[in-house]
């Protein structure tokens, strides 16, 4: 299958990049391919980002800071983001697919793809996260879910704040290659909770009003984590599809949030 | 459009479209080694080393890798002919069409992990599909390849 493509080009600059983009709707940035062959079928330009060095994962005191082009294996056995918070993010990556797949995919391709079925999603959304880009700067990973841009912009950089914390991540799904069923995400740093769901089958969002009430409780017990996942329930949508109904999910919920719960606060103890 | 670049450690130089797939380019000049499966990164028949790692060749543009060293199982033959005594001996051997993708996957493990876990090599291979055996013979047969010194 040979993807209707006029031409691949590989700039000298970002900038260059940049313009070859905004040149015609039908141009268009090559992340890892991975979905390549599943997502477009033609088109007039494929613009490669190889020549600019955004493969690193650069980590100082404060920040992880992710380079658009590091693939999923990068971050999956990279030690510090393996350390931060349980290793949450490398454990999303980890359930993707086979280890040749995630030697091409980036995490630039697939925060930019906006997959609602996405495993790495909810562990970035309860870590902090922003996303830096040429032309709009850096915005939060929350706004650029919430607020699709319609603006054409180069994404560079994934920038994770390093803090000491407890994460729990799980992903369900039929078989090791499938796509998730769900997915989950908690993170418990500077005693709050983040709680992120994801897969539902709409794109992952945190649970602000679940996180709220669990953050003002002076006692975390079973009737707590209940009530607060009643609170999510009604919050965040969930459906039915083809992967599994509403009701399964709906389930799988409760199972999961109750167990990440107990699990970051038994760990945190 | 000409892309060069290195398989099995030979220069090379392809002509190719634009948008062809490094499967379909390596197949139309003979390397019929690696298979065509799923097509969509789903079985793993088709995988390559990009640079020493496995990856997907149905869903790596073949423009995408010029100046890279590609290889296939010829490029390894010692060690694909090694693997295949202990595929032999396990009973790990049926059909054959997944061996060429799995023996470059096992090759590239072996070079990244020291002394790997039997869920580690578990883990490392859930990317290539096998319709045959069951993968019990084949676990069998790659520890016993993993712990080979020769």
């Amino acid at each position: 299958m040979v993807l209707i493509l006029n031409e691949y080009v590989n700039p000298k600059s970002i900038e260059e990049a940049y313009s070859l983009f905004l040149e015609n709707r039908k141009n268009y940035i090559k992340g890892g391919g991975a979905w390549l062959k599943l997502t477009i079928k033609s088109a007039e330009k494929l613009i490669s980002l190889d020549n600019f060095n955004l493969d690193k994962i650069i980590v100082n005191d404060d920040l992880i800071e992710i380079g658009s082009m590091a693939t999923l294996r990068q971050i999956e056995t990279n030690r510090d983001i393996a350390n931060l918070y349980n290793g949450i993010l490398s454990k999303a990556c980890h359930n993707i697919m086979g280890i040749n797949v995630r030697n091409i995919a980036t995490i630039g391709g697939t925060v930019m793809a906006r997959l609602a079925f996405s495993d790495i999603y909810p562990a970035l959304l309860v870590m902090d996260t922003t996303l830096v880009f040429y032309k709009l700067g850096e915005i939060s990973l929350v706004d650029f879910i919430k607020n699709p841009t319609k603006e054409r912009d180069i994404l560079l950089s994934v920038k994770i704040k390093r803090k000491e914390g407890i994460g729990f991540y799980k992903k369900v799904a039929t078989t090791a290659l499938d796509f998730s069923i769900i997915n989950f995400a908690i993170v418990k740093v500077e005693n709050k909770y983040m709680i992120s769901v994801g897969s539902t089958p709409y794109i992952a969002s945190l649970a602000y009003n679940a996180m709220e009430f669990l953050n003002k409780q002076s006692k975390i017990t079973s009737l707590e984590i209940d009530e607060a996942i009643n609170i999510l329930l009604d919050e965040i949508k969930v459906s039915s599809n083809t992967r599994s109904s509403k009701d399964y999910r709906i389930g799988l919920v409760k199972t999961y949030i109750k167990r990440g719960i107990k699990k970051v606060n038994a760990d945190a103890s | 459009m000409q892309v060069k670049l290195t398989v099995n450690n030979e220069p090379k130089s392809f002509i190719c479209e634009p948008g062809e797939y490094l499967l379909d380019t390596l197949r139309r000049y003979n390397y019929l080694s690696v298979r065509r499966g799923c097509d969509n990164t789903s079985c793993g028949v088709c995988t390559v080393l990009l640079d020493g790692k496995p990856v997907p060749s149905c869903s790596v543009l073949t423009a995408s890798v010029e100046n890279r060293s590609i290889t296939t199982v010829e490029g390894i033959q010692d060690e694909a002919e090694k693997l295949g005594l202990y595929f032999g001996e396990e009973g790990a051997d049926q059909c054959g069409f997944c061996n060429p993708s799995l023996a470059l996957t096992v090759y590239a493990m072996k070079k990244e992990l020291y002394k790997p876990t039997p869920e580690e090599i578990k883990e490392y291979l859930v990317g290539n599909l096998c319709r045959c055996t069951g993968y019990i013979a084949q676990e069998r047969a790659i520890k016993k390849y993993m712990g080979d010194k020769s």
